[in-house]
């Protein structure tokens, strides 16, 4: 028999067959379905928590001057470490793989006024590699502080998105003047929108940058609140971080072990954090899968097992009329497999109908859940197996009875 | 599963004259079925040897072992010991591809329930055995087609087994047991099920294929059915224990 007269068998089977082949086909989209969208969704999820850690920096580490909490070489504990220009000059200078670096004053008690409006948001004040390390990327026609603004303690602002929105509403805030306490400043650039889940002193949107030279000159500070450097390469931050430290306790006389002097947060922890809890949860997703098609595939098999029951007449039958082991054979491993194929494929186009209809506005929360290639072709491999499985074993065995065992049941 | 040793391979396969030019010969055929705990012998030793182009008729009480004797005949059961030779060739030790090639071709099966595929209409039961033997499409539909028109069926094609009456399977199983062109009809009591009318027209049917030249036996209660055959077979307990002419 050729597969075209299987095909006709199978379609003729279906008609007294229609309940089950509804019930295993459930079963069969179903598990798909289940299947690939969990993973559609881990995926999505994955990429969302990237974009969010993403939004802080890169490869950062953000560091808080503090107070000893050691003595060292006849001086007390608890003395206060200060950072100024000139030790960000020296780290610079001293610590190899470091990329860039900047100090950041930060005030919170300046109002804004534009108009009527007034606001009193974040203030840092930074040098120009600041933008680049904390991802504050200016939108179009707009840009961050500059060489020259600093040269200059030129009264420019940067405006997070959030705040530029608050000032100035839709009108577009590059080139207009905020007056910040009292002084007029120009706005040089407006932050693009971007993802941020984790902060020191609020959302970046919500904040605006002057110079460093302008803060010093305009708020009489030396001393950064913080400072804020990057490496290249996540592997090379753990040598920078002691390497700060070890400059930094040559500078200002303190333990180099004193873990309280410099507090730092290394946001690469963050991203090894996450990675290996990616992985987790993947592998928690992919066996949740691989479990919820295995048990699909018992129950397809376990439908299987009836239908040859019940139809152990028909075998005998088929039997007796001169059908060989193998064309039964083949006639119930081709009905399975085609089942799943259409199962699978119509749980396919569900997930990817899900995924396709996904409300955009929810990625802010969850990602967009992508159907990812492997998956579909590991949920393909599985069901095809299960299909052929489920199958061959029960029509095996009634193909073994002899045709009167079969005819008399 | 033949435990006589004295029948096959040795050449010693035809133990009793009469089978000689016989289709169908059977000797010392043994049939127990083991059902755990009761071991009931069907059959014990039951010679028999039918040559070709006879019209049998397999007479007894219920439970006397005319089903399990044919089944055998059929190549759909096998003997626990004994030899049988279906055109001088031994059926023990064939392989199942071969037996089911043999039930294709050479036998054609006709049962008193009809064992007709429900989900399957007139025309597609008719055509199950032609696909088994791999006939293509236009041979396939030419012979369903003659042959449910010679059972007088050539307008009940399309119907399924429920849309027809007892004596309308029954034919269209007859179609289906002729599909292949075997030489040899078996019939189990094909009129058990029957009215008296229709039973008739079923002999009849056997009668015209007798008259083609093909070897038919056949299982009956009836008498005056097996008086239209040619020679009957009483089997009682498991033997054979008379076997006559019909006068
Ligand atoms: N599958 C079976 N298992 C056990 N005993 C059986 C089986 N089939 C038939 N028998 C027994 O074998 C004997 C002959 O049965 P059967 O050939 O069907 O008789 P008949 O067709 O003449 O009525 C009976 O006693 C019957 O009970
Ligand atoms: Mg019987």
């Amino acid at each position: 028999m050729n597969w075209k007269n299987y095909l006709r068998q199978f379609l003729r089977d279906l008609r007294s067959q229609k309940l089950r082949a509804a019930l295993t086909l459930f079963g069969l989209v179903w598990g798909t379905t289940a299947v690939t969208l969990l993973l559609a969704f881990g995926e999505g999820l994955q990429g969302r928590m990237i974009k969010n850690i993403r939004g802080l920096g890169e490869n950062i580490v953000i560091c808080w001057p503090s107070r000893t909490s050691k003595p060292w070489e006849g001086l007390p504990r608890n003395r206060k470490i200060t950072v100024k220009d000139e030790d960000i000059t020296a780290l610079r200078r001293e610590v190899p793989g470091m990329t860039a670096i900047s100090g950041e004053y930060s005030a919170g008690n300046k109002k804004f006024k534009v108009g009527h409006k007034v606001i009193v948001p974040g203030l840092t004040g930074a040098n120009p590699m600041f933008a680049a390390m904390r991802n504050l990327i200016p939108e179009q026609g707009g840009r961050y502080v500059d060489d020259l603004d600093m040269d200059e303690r030129r009264r420019v602002v940067f405006l997070g998105d959030g705040l530029a929105h608050d000032l100035f509403g839709d009108a577009e805030a590059v080139g207009q003047y905020v007056n910040v306490n009292g002084m007029p400043f120009l706005v040089v650039g407006v932050m693009q929108a971007k993802e941020q889940d984790s902060s020191y002193q609020g959302r970046d949107k919500d904040r605006a940058s002057i110079p460093a030279t302008t803060f010093r000159a305009m708020y009489g500070q030396q001393e950064y609140g913080n400072f804020v450097f990057q490496v290249a390469d996540a592997g090379e931050v753990g040598a920078a971080k002691d390497k700060v430290i070890a400059t930094l306790a040559k500078l200002h006389r303190f333990d180099p072990t004193d873990a309280e002097a410099v507090r730092m947060w290394d946001v690469t922890e963050n991203e090894k954090f996450m990675h290996t809890f990616m992985l987790g949860f993947r592998i928690f997703l992919g066996v949740m899968g691989v479990l919820t098609l295995v048990v699909g595939g018992i129950g397809v098999s376990n439908i299987m097992n009836v239908v040859v029951e019940e139809r152990t007449k028909e075998i005998g039958v088929k039997m007796a009329l001169g059908a060989r082991q193998r064309m039964i054979v083949t006639q119930f491993v081709f009905e399975t497999l085609l089942l799943t194929v259409i199962g699978g494929a119509v749980g396919f186009a569900i997930s990817w109908a899900i995924c396709a209809v996904f409300p955009a506005k929810f990625d802010e929360f969850v990602g967009t859940p992508a159907i990812s290639l492997q998956v579909g072709a590991l949920t393909a491999g599985l069901l095809g197996l299960i299909g052929f499985l489920a199958g061959y074993f029960p029509a095996r065995s009634a193909a073994r009875l002899n045709p009167v065992e079969a005819l008399r049941l | 599963m033949f435990g006589n040793g004295t029948n096959g391979k040795n050449g010693k396969d035809k133990p009793n004259g009469a089978a000689d030019g016989a289709i169908i010969a059977l000797a010392g055929v043994r049939k127990v079925y083991d059902t755990g705990a009761v071991k009931v012998e069907a059959l014990r030793k039951v010679d028999l040897a039918i040559k070709r182009n006879e019209f049998v008729a397999i007479v007894g009480p219920s439970g006397s072992g005319k089903s399990t004797l044919m089944n055998i005949i059929g190549c759909l059961d096998t003997a626990t010991e004994g030899s049988y030779c279906l055109r001088g060739e031994e059926v023990a030790g064939m392989s199942i591809d071969r037996l089911a090639d043999i039930r294709n071709r050479r036998i054609g099966f006709v049962f008193q329930n009809f064992n007709l595929l429900p989900q399957l209409t007139a025309y597609e039961n008719v055509e199950m055995p032609l696909l088994f033997k791999g006939a293509p499409a236009r041979e396939r539909r030419e012979r369903v087609e003659t042959l449910l028109g010679e059972v007088g069926l050539a307008d009940r094609m399309q119907h399924r087994p429920v849309e027809l009456s007892g004596g309308q399977m029954q034919r269209v199983a007859i179609a289906r047991a002729l599909a292949c062109e075997p030489d040899i009809i078996l019939a189990d009591e094909p009129t058990g099920n029957l009215d008296s009318a229709a039973g008739g027209d079923i002999i009849g049917k056997f009668e015209e294929l007798w008259a083609k030249g093909h070897t038919l036996v056949l299982i009956t209660h009836d008498a005056a059915i097996a008086r239209r055959t040619r020679r009957v077979v009483r089997v009682q307990d498991g033997a054979v224990v008379s076997d006559e002419a019909v006068a």
